[in-house]
């Protein structure tokens, strides 16, 4: 049964082989040189060539690719194929249960997938590293590790997820039984989970950090408004620029969300002025004393926010979370396919 | 007698349709049963169920004393040839005799190799690339090679030219010589099935129709012409199977044990071909009558 | 060695065909005391039928005494047919020829005979059988 698992799979094995041989090549010599630009001054991403941002957020593209394609192309056609061309009643006559030829074929691709994600997670978090949240003097950054766009393609979250999406790919696959299909739910379905996952799990896995501010110039952060007419929206920074912000809320001296007073939108400088940070920060200018007044009358910022030093607790609890996630579908699946495909 | 297949009021629904019914069965061990009938007729769905890969709605199969399907030892006794034998299309011939020999408890690679030699398979072949026939011989040595006590076929030569044919049953012929195995298979070529098997099943409309050896079967049936007789006046020992009228004259197949005396029939012969659409053509009898039509098997007397 | 071939339109069937085959064989002289006979799987491997068929053949020479089987060994000729005809011909000869004779008295046309003689001899067939 493991030759033959090996026997099927072995092109795509292979391939991902070569790819993952690819990256790692391409990482250790693209990324010596970041760490050590990086330690030698605070507005590191000044230094880095768009060459450098390209191959981040590609890094971030291809770990959030990669276990969605591995559920679509590994997980899906393994039960639906053999479904669609009939070959399942060539090696279900075989003297093996069916229920020891899916484990077999399940447990060895799931390892052969969790190699290669881990693989591919360790080579572009390694390279990452030194980056990951650099800003530069003035505008532009790079997406500190907490948050959702870079979370889940760091560490070992994505090696969690290729394995749920594995498991998922072929339970799809053993209930639809036919494989483009197959693929195509899978992949719907995984990027439905991927999305679903920062927005209404991540935030819940550890409990949230409460933290409530004066308004001041060197709390604030920025200050948005809906459309010419609509009402203003205040955010404060964190107390740590990699901390994983939830909610940003003005609250009033009870600690009650509630809506800025008007007579702050007058104190707004209009459109067209001189870029209002900048005046901001030299500690003059309508902004800084807007906010002072604010604070004055007890108004306060609410920040709801994971810290930046439990991204490895996040990390580990998202795991295990998908890992027993997988572990629940591949039973599923398991007695799926003894029981319901006869 | 042993049994090696036994069914008890056998059937399977698929979600409205029962595609099997109430089916009863026999199979002794040792020679090569025939299973016949239209498309659609259950054929495939008995098949399956002995050999495991679909479970009963209804009734019991008992395959060579075990469940169907239920473990590796009772799997190892049973081989199976699909309809349309499928391959591994990406897989090489010898590829496939690994799987086989990796697979099963009791593989004869030995053998398998010197079938597929003979037949001039080449092992680095991919299956995918294979015409009909040899993929058809593929799988036979894959189900031969395994050494079941049982082998079923499901239509195995049905896509297959003359030749490819003749080949495919000689080379399974041979091997019920060599091994003593017990074959089942399905066929709606009756004239294949006339040379190769000792008893046939006929099933119509997820039905069993008839059942029993063939020799007494074709003992026992005859065909009689004579001027036109309304069936009730007919002898009691005769059982009238089909009938045909014109305004004069009448065409009987009835099954009798006792010689036909009266002159004004005409007896002929029937094959089995002949045999087989006359009760096909007959609506669902009642559950136990399909295995009392047939009778005591006549003893060759010595 | 002999091979055997078969008709499946001939309406005999092919256990019989099989025994008509070693008996014309042993007229012919084509076999002859202590041949082997064809092994069973040689015959069904060749002719594609049920090897019952070729064992109920074989035994059925052996009942009549023309072959002997020699378990683990083959299926041997014991006794050649040659002799058996000769002698016994001339009476049944002349016997054939007086029951031609009452036949077309009787008002039988060729035909008739034909079909008469047929019809006996195949049930004297399965009678045997």
């Amino acid at each position: 049964m493991i030759w033959l698992t090996w026997r099927q799979n072995r092109a795509q094995l292979v391939t991902a082989g070569a790819a993952v041989a690819v990256v790692a090549v391409a990482a250790g010599w693209t990324g010596r040189r970041l760490a050590d630009l990086v330690t030698t001054t605070d507005t590191g991403y000044d230094l880095l060539t768009p060459a450098d941002i390209a191959l981040f957020f590609a890094g971030v593209v291809m770990l959030a690719v990669v276990p969605g394609l591995v559920g679509a192309f590994w997980g899906a056609p393994m039960v639906a194929h053999e479904m669609e061309t009939g070959t399942y009643r060539l090696v279900w006559n075989q003297s093996v249960t069916r229920t020891r030829w899916l484990a077999t074929r399940l447990g060895l691709t799931a390892l052969a997938a969790a190699a290669v994600t881990g693989l591919l997670s360790l080579a572009v978090t390694w390279w990452a590293g030194p980056i990951d949240g650099v800003v530069g003097a003035r505008t532009g950054s790079l997406p500190t590790r907490l948050t959702p766009v870079t979370f889940a393609m760091r560490g070992v979250v994505p090696v969690a997820y290729t394995l749920f999406a594995l498991v998922l790919g072929v339970v799809i696959g053993a209930v639809v039984r036919r494989t483009v299909p197959a693929m195509a739910i899978t992949l719907g379905l995984f990027l439905a989970v991927q999305i679903a996952v920062p927005l209404w799990v991540r935030p819940h896995l550890a409990t949230p950090a409460d933290l409530t501010v004066t308004m001041d110039i060197s709390t604030f952060d920025g200050l948005s408004r809906s459309g010419l007419d609509g009402p203003i929206t205040l955010t404060a920074q964190p107390s740590d620029r990699g901390d994983w912000v939830l909610s940003n809320t003005t609250v009033d001296a009870a600690g009650a969300a509630v809506e800025l007073p008007p007579w702050f939108a007058e104190c707004v400088a209009p459109p067209g002025g001189p870029p209002r940070e900048r005046a901001a920060a030299e500690g003059k200018g309508p902004l800084a004393s807007c906010l002072a007044r604010l604070g004055a009358e007890g108004y306060r910022q609410r920040l709801v926010y994971q810290p930046a030093n439990r991204f490895w607790t996040l990390q580990w609890r998202e795991s295990a979370l998908f890992v027993l996630a997988a572990g629940g579908l591949a039973a599923v699946g398991l007695w799926w396919v003894r029981v319901r495909l006869s | 007698m042993t049994a090696v297949v036994r069914a008890e009021g056998l059937g399977k629904r698929y979600r409205r349709r029962w595609a099997l019914a109430d089916c009863e069965l026999e199979i002794p061990a040792g020679g090569v049963t025939g299973l016949v009938g239209p498309n659609g007729a259950g054929k495939t769905t008995l098949l399956l169920l002995a050999v495991g890969l679909i479970r009963p709605t209804a009734g019991t199969i008992e395959v060579c004393g075990g469940r169907p399907g239920s473990d590796p030892a009772q799997l190892a006794k049973v081989g199976f040839v699909a309809q349309d034998t499928p391959t591994y299309a990406r897989l090489t011939v010898a590829d496939h005799l690994r799987l086989g020999a990796r697979l099963n408890p009791r593989w004869d690679e030995a053998a398998a190799r010197s079938r597929l030699d003979r037949l001039g398979l080449d092992p680095a072949q991919r299956a995918g690339r294979l015409s009909g026939g040899q993929r058809a011989q593929l799988a036979l040595t894959l189900g031969l090679a395994k050494r079941p006590e049982l082998l079923i076929l499901d239509e195995p030569v049905a896509n297959l030219d003359p030749m490819a044919r003749r080949d495919f049953l000689q080379v399974l012929m041979e091997a019920v010589a060599e091994h003593e195995l017990t074959v089942v298979l399905s066929s709606h070529l009756v004239s294949d099935l006339e040379r190769i098997c000792d008893r046939v099943v006929v099933l119509v409309d997820s039905h069993v129709h008839l059942e029993g050896e063939v020799e007494t079967l074709l003992a026992s049936h005859h065909r009689l012409t004579g001027a036109r007789r309304d069936p009730a006046r007919l002898p009691a020992g005769q059982h009238v199977v089909s009938e045909r009228h014109t305004e004069r004259q009448s065409t009987f197949i009835v099954r009798t044990d006792e010689p036909i005396l009266d002159p004004a029939w005409t007896v002929g012969q029937l094959d089995l071909e002949d045999l087989v659409l006359a009760y096909m053509e007959r609506p669902v009898p009642p559950p136990t009558a399909g295995r009392a039509a047939v009778g005591p098997a006549l003893e060759v007397i010595r | 060695m002999i091979e055997f071939s078969l008709d499946a339109r001939s309406g005999v069937s092919p256990y019989l065909q099989v025994v008509q085959q070693v008996r014309q064989a042993l007229r012919l002289g084509l076999l002859s005391e202590g041949d082997q006979l064809p092994t069973v799987k040689d015959v069904v491997a060749h002719l594609a039928i049920n090897p019952n068929t070729v064992l109920k053949a074989y035994r059925e020479l052996e009942h009549e005494g023309l072959v002997a089987a020699r378990p683990g060994v083959g299926t041997f000729v014991t006794r050649s047919l040659v002799d058996v005809s000769l002698p016994a011909l001339e009476p049944l000869r002349r016997d054939l020829q007086r029951w031609l004779t009452k036949a077309r008295l009787a008002g039988l046309d060729a035909e008739g005979i034909e079909a008469l003689f047929v019809d006996t001899f195949r049930r004297s067939q399965r009678d045997v059988a």
